[in-house]
This record gives structure tokens, C-alpha cells and sequence, in this order.
């Protein structure tokens, strides 16, 4: 069984809401899909669409495309934005300072940390203009 | 979906979260923080009905753990579920909390 869908939208609040539940409904349709899935996609979707939203487009909203799919010959969900922002890899991203006391925590690069640590892989490219962020995950799995 | 509800006494305030705090949700809750008098100097977070948070819910917990340092006071977590004890001890939060029983 496989799935794919496909979805053009704003790089905005709004667009962020219709790309939740392209997510949501899509993963309802993955077999052995249980809540605590769709929650670990919830965030990824949040992570990264938040930080394109927030620092891809210089002044105009720009598009994003995001892609969802699902083959049960290896049980994996791809999740798959491109923008055509400017040139960011946050598989680049150092990871933040967890050692550090409560008043010097500073809540930046966190997401992305969260979601390295939740898919199985997380890969860039850029190509044509286009930052391509394909992320990979498991369904049915423990991370942590 | 989320909501909060919110229970003042004296210079405690009780917060009970539902549904999913996330970067559409968390900016409601950072209000009803923001909102809480001087004089408060415990914050106590009920998390019973809260399924799950993203970074954008650990910047406000965070927020609201800063609030009450700076006044040496205290805030405390409870009802945590397992999926957001995972992100907790993921991110480091866990040490930086105070979760009670």
C-alpha cells in the first residue's frame, strides 16, 4: 500500500493549519498509525514549517510545498518541504546547550534538535532555487 | 484544540492545560502568564488533558519557570504523560523541572 499527497500553501499561520491536517489525515490512513505517531508528525510539521515560515521569506509571504508519503514495504512516513527561500540547512544546526542553568537557557535550536532526534533520517538539498528538507520516519517506533 | 483554565489563591496560580500546545496555541498561554499579578510567586501546571507540546510549548514552559526564578519562587508540573516525558528528558527540561507526584 502506498500513499502520496501533495499540498501548496502559504508560508503563514494559515498555511500551517492546512498542512496540519493534510498530516493528520494522511496518517489516519497509515496502517498501526497510533495517536502518539501522529502527535511526534504534529511536531515535526511545527518545527519546520514554523522556521520556514519565520525566516525563509525576506519581506512577501512566500509558497511552500509539503508532501506526505507512506509505503508499507519498509513502514516509513517522508515528509518532504521545499521552499524557495533563502539558502538554509538545518541539518546544519549545532545543538543547543542542554548543560546549561535555567536562566542562561535559550529556547533557539531546539526544535530542530527535537526533530533530529525523532526521524530516522533528515536530509537537505538545494536545488533549483529550492531548499528540499526531507525528513523520514518509522511508524510504531520508541525514539527516545 | 487547547484551553486553559486558570485558578487563582493568594500568590499561587494553578494552571490546568488540554489538547496540544504548539506554536498556534502557545501564544495564549504565554498571555495568561503574562497576565498573572506581581504578587504571584508559585505556578502550578496541570498537564492531565495536555496530549503534547513542541518547542514552541518548551519556550513557554521555560518562560513561565524564568518568571518564577526571578522572584525565587516556584513552579511545579504535574500529570505529565509519557510522550512529553520523552521530550522532556530529550531536550534536558527534565532536570530543570520540578515534576510532582
Amino acid at each position: 500500500m502506498k500513499l502520496f499527497k501533495s499540498l501548496q500553501v502559504a508560508a503563514d499561520d494559515g498555511g500551517l493549519g492546512d498542512v496540519f491536517s493534510l498530516v493528520e489525515e494522511e496518517l489516519e490512513k497509515v496502517p498501526g498509525c497510533s495517536r502518539s505517531d501522529a502527535l511526534k508528525f504534529h511536531m515535526l510539521v511545527d518545527e519546520i514549517f514554523t522556521n520556514i515560515a519565520n525566516y525563509a521569506y525576506e519581506d512577501d509571504t512566500g509558497k511552500v510545498v509539503v508532501s506526505i508519503s507512506y509505503d508499507d514495504a519498509d513502514n516509513k512516513v517522508r515528509l518532504v518541504f521545499k521552499d524557495e527561500g533563502r539558502q538554509y540547512d538545518p541539518t546544519k544546526e549545532k545543538p543547543p546547550d542542554l548543560s546549561l542553568p535555567v536562566k542562561e537557557r535559550r529556547a533557539g535550536g531546539l526544535g530542530i534538535f527535537m526533530v533530529r532526534n525523532t526521524v530516522d533520517e533528515f536530509v537537505y538539498e538545494r536545488t533549483d532555487g529550492c531548499n528540499i528538507l526531507t525528513l523520514v520516519k518509522t511508524i510504531g517506533e520508541q525514539n527516545v | 484544540m487547547f484551553n486553559v483554565r486558570t485558578r487563582v489563591s493568594e500568590n499561587a496560580v494553578s494552571m490546568d492545560l488540554e489538547g496540544v500546545l504548539d506554536s498556534k496555541t502557545a501564544p495564549e498561554l504565554e498571555e495568561k502568564i503574562t497576565e498573572i499579578g506581581d504578587n504571584v510567586t508559585e505556578m502550578h501546571f496541570d498537564f492531565a488533558d495536555l496530549e503534547f507540546l513542541t518547542s514552541a510549548g518548551l519556550r513557554t514552559i521555560l518562560y513561565a519557570r524564568q518568571l518564577m526564578d526571578d522572584k525565587d519562587g516556584r513552579m511545579t508540573l504535574k500529570n505529565v504523560n509519557s510522550d512529553i516525558m520523552d521530550i522532556f528528558k530529550m531536550t534536558g527540561f527534565l532536570d530543570v523541572l520540578e515534576i510532582v507526584d
